[in-house]
């Protein structure tokens, strides 16, 4: 339970992701704190779209969100660096392939 | 009283109305039980500000075209009154610094102190839930700028009314002190509700034009919307018993005059002054 792992005389946290036009992905804004999903995105409204910044709001209870360990970067991310095939870029387009 | 006195006072009251109740909500700012909710009671004070300056802005356009005799006698505040007298054409700032409490036309509700959560929740809803109905009724109405305002209005008010509703279902449905406290509010407040639908000269006047409505006949609709909300609240509804009126005639409480004190103090001391 998310409760478990909040103060208790505290709402639990929640992170806020916005859309800020149809058809773009929604982005993480920030986080805040509410008694549940209603309050929270009802909160995210005032706290993070006061600026005409979004058309959609997402909220997700901030215990729900499992994050990669920051020192398992160099086995997560660096064999990537020397695999420069995986890029569009490394291959030689022919001549007969146009307007690619 | 003549059509357009009617219709600036009218246009007058629901300016007040904003300007006070923003003001009510504004008190929270800094001082909101958690961070989100100062956020959002101050985003709400802006609007009801906001339609307040549309209002006083037309308000003030009506009053310049009035007939210098009626422009002599339509406020008793002296410092108003002294602009008029020197043939100033008047604005919003002068209309909201420079009139005394009996010149304000807002309703008793708006006025009461914000006490605790609940009493600010209480008042808030049962204004919301008025406002709800009234501005989609002046959306039709005859005058093109107040039908406007009524427009634009309307999308906030469902917001306003969202946010009291939940507020009043959290707090009543909530612990045994939250439901007593808001129940005590509720019980407390009730008695500034009946002013809502009380129709004065100026409410008959601009009615009979088709520019404003019959109060009266809101209060059934008012009265099924929040019995909805109480429902779901587990809130009791008080008995109609005897209401407060006056303030849309401009006999108000001993809070406005603390109200407009701090309100107008920095424009009274220093005349015109801006930053």
């Amino acid at each position: 339970m998310a409760q478990q792992t909040t103060n208790k005389n505290e709402w639990p946290l929640w992170e806020v992701f916005i859309r800020s036009k149809a058809g773009l992905d929604h982005k993480h804004a920030g986080s805040l704190h509410a008694a549940d999903a209603e309050m929270a995105i009802e909160n995210a409204r005032d706290v993070y779209t006061r600026r005409m910044e979004g058309v959609s709001i997402w909220v997700v209870e901030s215990t729900n969100i499992h994050a990669s360990d920051p020192g398992d970067a160099e086995s997560l991310y660096d064999p990537a660096n020397d695999k420069i095939y995986r890029h569009p870029t490394f291959y030689n387009l022919p001549d007969a392939v146009k307007y690619m | 009283m003549n059509d357009q006195k009617a219709l600036l006072q009218y246009t007058l009251r629901l300016a007040d109305d904003g300007l006070i109740l923003g003001h009510r909500l504004s008190e929270w700012c800094g001082h909101g039980p958690i961070l989100e909710q100062d956020i959002a009671l101050t985003n709400t004070a802006l609007d009801h500000l906001g339609r307040a300056r549309s209002l006083y802005q037309y308000a003030a356009a009506l009053f310049n075209t009035l007939p210098e005799a009626d422009k002599a006698t339509f406020f008793t505040s002296v410092s108003l009154q002294k602009e008029v007298s020197e043939g100033t054409a008047i604005d919003e700032d002068d209309l909201a610094y420079l009139r005394d409490g009996w010149d304000y036309r807002n309703v008793l509700l708006v006025e009461r102190p914000n006490e605790d959560w609940a009493y600010t929740v209480a008042r808030s809803f049962f204004y919301d839930a008025f406002n709800s109905l009234f501005f989609k009724e002046l959306a039709k109405s005859n005058d093109e700028s107040l039908a406007a305002i009524a427009e634009k209005s309307l999308k906030e008010v469902t917001y306003h009314l969202r946010w009291s509703s939940e507020w009043c279902v959290r707090l009543g449905d909530g612990t045994d002190e939250s439901h007593a406290r808001m129940q005590q509010a509720i019980n407390e407040l009730w008695a500034y509700t009946g002013e809502l639908f009380t129709m004065n000269d100026a409410d008959a006047a601009v009615a009979a034009q088709g520019i404003g409505m019959d109060l009266a006949a809101l209060r059934p609709q008012w009265k099924e919307l929040v019995a909805l909300v109480f429902d779901e609240a587990t809130m009791a509804m008080p008995a109609d018993a005897w209401m407060h009126t006056g303030g849309k005639d401009g006999r108000h409480t001993e809070y406005l005059g603390y109200i407009l004190a701090e309100l107008q103090f920095v424009q009274r001391a220093y005349p015109g002054m801006e930053w």
